[in-house]
């Protein structure tokens, strides 16, 4: 070694986010003293953000295995079969703390990244979907933050050309000071074209490829890694500037130069750029590399080795190509102009040997860093779900259930965030058969007959109140939402966003949280295929709510049968498939209306879920369906307001009979519910179907050219126009919607 | 039995619906569509050249701004020249506005946003190849996605424009009628698509080829080619 080594004094250690009992285990991997780049490298690899060290006990109870799961967790991302040779790529990351230092960046680079870990994988990237979770309205800096992030997500991925076509929107106080950016990326491949990131055979070199190298986002790993507060929100330097016009070149030579048999292995410069790009690849075909740091195309003069290995510079990937075609591999590169060089090479040793100016400035052993990261048990304390009350919700002082339908349906979470997803473009590429506003987007695959259902969401309030069903009901509603349009269910990514895992009741929340995700995937067969974990979303002791996010993918045989989400027909038969109980714990009418969050989380009952999946995805098949729209937040009179907001603008004369409250039942969350219409004449049938699936079904009306009034045992509890329902929705958002200053 | 039109579609760099462009002309007229590199001068004897939407160059200058300077350009000039017919959509639009092919220029939309939804259009005249077999007054369904498509020109060159019959279509609301809720940029007259003086360069900023298929909720923008494929048999 020829670097000196670090002065390694206690505040350089803590710098870097490095316990003392991580630097003694850094010191007996090493057998001596790390220098400044390799102390930088194995913070960046040891962070949270790279080594899931606090979450990688639970992780190991998902199941990732199926017989159309091509990738499972592991790779940029996963890849399941959806039949003619080709396969579907997708991933769900978080971007949290850089989008609320700034909000366009962050948002911007979270979309740029999570597509390069789908392209990189050989799939030509077809949609976005972007669950986002803000604090109140009215919560400082909120305006711009809601304004920031969906212009950042809009500026990146309309000008890459991918659609942007579902994802949702959430608000709640939890998130004032810490929301969430959550992006899922879902691509398309040939079984044939899936590339892999596992670097092999010594002597083959290393190309960097994409931007010039710059000091933007050093350290992003460990900022994500670590809890916020005023002082860090003032790291604005730690966050990446995003070139999308670059990236969508990057992108049409990286899968120009896939399709071709010159390259190895191909891996996208992510968090800890350079330094995870190199390891990963490395750990996973045993292998090393030899770099010269000198060789990285750089923005600016004097970046030292530290720099170079902990830039987040965006629009960045290491290649390893076949010895000899690496002039080959450059050339489509250049021709799209993007820089290409030759860095490195592959060595059989498993060592990371960096070099800089004809010196040695790291030396270190791959596996330690990568696959022997610290792993933490850390003291849990497992949350108790909160119980049913003895005397179940109070529902004193509630208003009438038009006047009650009426809030909900101006209020944020269920307000129409079509302003939202305007500004996103939805229909580029040609494929959107069902856009965002519905259950589930449904984009056909060209060049067959099928179609993708995609939907990402969770309810953070059910989390709250009992994580583990929370999360499986996120599951379950993802699967539900999908088999609305008609498709069946294939696989799932998450995106697992806490707070601080140091303190014992959120690592309970993490950890009940998986096993809830485990549960509903077993039952529903949907393995998690890819996902990330973002932790430390905490500001100034506060946590978020725990937000599961999951992110789900169907299959459609047949895309033109595909089932809207509203009323298609006048004169259809209205039904309603599942029960209603007694269920307005945690529910948005009680947050909304009544202005308390409490009461249990409701039943969460995976089986009768995976009936009612079977039920409509056979329904949808044999073209019983004309539409179904799944019971949500806000309940059954949401729904049926929800579904009036078709093209047609139809209402509907809707009647039921109960045993319950009319509020309870027109605003109890109890799930799985599912708002059907059909052809009249159609009933035996659908009955005959719903019987053996053993889904309960009620006929309770009619679709008409005309308001929807909801009549409960007989007395009218809500009449509405169409136009009514979209006026307040379109109302819900106030100032949000106006440009920021 | 006639040929299968061929239609060249421009990719400049960072191009998006190049090959949108290319899949819609061959499902709509059965068209033999070729991507042509904007660094390329050879269009390949085409009977339609189309410059695709997108973000050609980043639009960091202004959109459409620096595409008018590749290569391809000079051979794009010499088509439309020679009365070849020239289809610009969405950013192809503004190139074309850029280039001098067409007048005006399209400016940020009013609303200061980005803006994807579905819009109606009528057709204002049918003096063009992309309109000659539709009705003048037809409505047409299909989608935008722009954040500069707000159409603005001096006053005299909007006098000599309407004087010539070269608006080709018009915003309005699904009814046919101009007016409230129906220009989704603020364009000058709700203009959507113009025409040059020799009828054959077209520009527009709604998206007929994501409107070109039942399937993708419209096929509305399938008739543009269609009348395109048409006037190419009168013409041959």
């Amino acid at each position: 070694m020829t670097a000196a080594p670090a002065n390694l004094t206690p505040e350089l250690v803590s710098q870097h986010g490095i316990t003392p009992e991580e630097l003694d285990r850094i010191l007996s991997v090493l057998g001596r003293e790390p220098n400044l780049v390799e102390l930088g490298i194995f913070s960046a690899l040891w962070s949270e953000h790279c080594s899931y060290k606090s979450s990688k006990v639970f992780l190991k109870e998902l199941p990732t295995k199926g017989p159309r799961v091509l990738q499972g967790p592991g790779e940029n991302a996963g890849a399941v079969d959806i039949g003619d040779g080709l396969a579907v790529v997708f991933k769900m990351e978080s971007h949290n703390h850089p989008s609320f230092i700034e909000p366009y960046q962050g948002a911007a680079t979270g979309v740029g990244g999570i597509l390069r870990d789908v392209f990189t994988m050989g799939a030509r990237p077809v949609a976005l979907l972007d669950p986002l979770f803000f604090g109140s309205p009215s919560a400082p800096r909120m305006h711009g933050l809601v304004d920031g992030v969906v212009r950042g997500i809009s500026g990146y991925g309309n000008c890459m050309g991918i659609p942007t076509v579902g994802g949702s929107t959430f608000f709640h106080p939890a998130y004032d000071r810490n929301i969430l950016v959550n992006v899922m990326a879902v691509g398309v491949a040939r079984h044939d074209g899936i590339f892999r990131a596992k670097a092999s055979g010594p002597g083959n070199p290393v190309l960097y490829v994409g931007s010039k190298t710059g000091r933007d986002g050093i350290h992003g790993a460990s900022m994500a890694s670590d809890v916020f507060d005023d002082e860090k929100a003032q790291r604005r330097p730690t966050v990446q500037v995003g070139d999308p016009f670059v990236e969508k070149l990057v992108m049409e030579a990286v899968l120009e130069v896939l399709k071709g048999d010159a390259v190895v292995a191909i891996q996208d410069m992510g968090a800890a750029g350079l330094t995870s790009s190199s390891f990963e690849m490395c750990a996973r075909g045993d292998v090393g590399m030899r770099l010269d740091l000198s060789k990285v195309p750089t923005r600016e003069p004097g970046m030292t080795p530290y720099e170079l290995m902990l830039s987040e510079s965006q629009e960045r990937m290491l290649i390893v190509a076949h010895a000899g075609r690496e002039e080959e591999v450059a050339a489509v590169f250049r021709r799209w102009g993007v820089d290409a060089a030759v860095i490195g090479e592959v060595i059989p040793e498993p060592r990371m040997v960096l070099l800089f100016g004809g010196e040695t400035v790291a030396d270190l052993p791959v596996a330690p860093l990568v696959d022997d990261a610290p792993v933490y048990r850390r003291p849990l304390l497992f949350p108790k779900p909160v119980p049913p009350g003895e005397a179940g919700i109070d529902l004193a002082g509630a208003p009438d259930e038009g006047t009650a339908l009426e809030r909900l349906l101006s209020s944020p979470n269920l307000g129409s965030p079509r302003w939202i997803w305007e500004q996103y473009d939805s229909s580029v590429q040609t494929n959107t058969v069902i856009g965002p506003g519905s259950d589930a987007a449904v984009l056909r695959v060209k060049g067959t007959t099928r179609g993708l259902a995609l939907t990402a969401d969770v309810n953070p309030r059910f989390v709250a109140a009992d994580p583990e069903r929370g999360a499986a009901h996120a599951v379950a509603e993802a699967a539900l939402n999908l088999a609305c349009t008609g498709a069946r269910p294939l696989a799932v990514t998450d995106c697992l966003n806490f707070g601080n895992p140091e303190r014992p009741e959120i690592l309970g929340q993490l950890a009940a949280a998986v096993k809830g995700i485990s549960l509903a995937c077993r039952a529903l067969e949907t393995p998690v295929i890819s996902g990330n974990v973002s932790l430390y979303n905490e500001t100034d002791g506060v946590s978020i709510l725990p937000t599961p996010t999951i992110g789900m993918v169907g299959l459609l045989e047949d895309v033109a049968s595909a089932v809207p989400s509203f009323f298609a027909r006048e004169n259809d038969v209205v039904a309603v498939l599942g029960e209603t109980r007694d269920e307005l714990g945690a529910s948005e009418y009680l947050a909304t209306v009544l202005g308390r969050e409490e009461g249990p989380c409701p039943q969460v009952d995976v089986l009768a879920f995976r009936s009612t999946v079977d039920l409509l995805v056979e329904l949808a098949a044999d073209g019983l369906l004309a539409s179904a729209h799944d019971v949500s937040a806000g309940g059954l009179a949401v729904a049926l307001a929800e579904k009036t907001q078709g093209p047609l603008r139809l209402g509907a004369d809707v009647n039921l009979d109960t045993a319950l409250l009319p509020t309870v039942l027109l605003f109890s969350e109890s799930a799985p519910r599912v708002v059907v219409t059909f052809r009249p004449g159609l009933e035996k049938a659908f009955l005959e179907v719903a019987r053996r699936h053993s889904v309960a079904v009620n006929f309770v009306g009619r679709v008409v050219r005309g308001p929807l009034t909801v009549r409960v045992n007989g007395r009218l509890a809500v009449e509405i126009a169409p136009d009514e329902v979209a006026r307040l929705r379109e109302s819900a958002h106030g100032v949000l919607t106006e440009v920021s200053a | 039995m006639s040929a299968r039109p061929r239609v060249s579609v421009v990719v400049f760099p960072g191009s998006n619906c190049d090959t949108d462009a290319a899949h819609a002309v061959e499902a709509a007229i059965g068209a033999s569509a070729k991507l042509v590199w904007h660094g390329d001068h050879d269009l390949g004897d085409p009977d339609l050249v189309v410059l695709p939407g997108g973000f050609s160059y980043g639009d960091y200058l202004r959109s459409g701004a620096l595409a008018r300077f590749s290569p391809v350009m000079d051979e794009v000039r010499a088509f439309a020249a020679s009365g070849g017919a020239v289809l610009g959509i969405c950013n192809g639009f503004q190139v074309l506005c850029e280039a001098g092919l067409l007048p005006g220029a399209l400016l940020r939309n009013a609303g200061l946003r980005f803006v994807c939804r579905d819009v109606h259009v009528r057709v204002e005249t049918i003096r063009t190849p992309f309109t000659a077999e539709l009705t003048k007054g037809d409505v047409l369904r299909m989608p935008i996605a722009h954040g500069e498509g707000n159409y603005e020109l001096e006053v005299p060159e909007l006098e000599d424009l309407l004087d010539h019959e070269q608006v080709v279509f018009r915003y309005v609301r699904p009814d046919g009628t101009r007016g409230e809720g129906a220009n989704p940029n603020g364009s000058r007259d709700d203009i959507a698509g113009v025409c040059n003086r020799a009828r054959n360069v077209v520009g527009l900023m709604p998206h007929p080829e994501r409107a070109a298929e039942e399937l993708l909720g419209s096929a509305d923008g399938a008739k543009l080619f269609r009348s395109f494929a048409a006037s190419l048999l009168v013409a041959r």
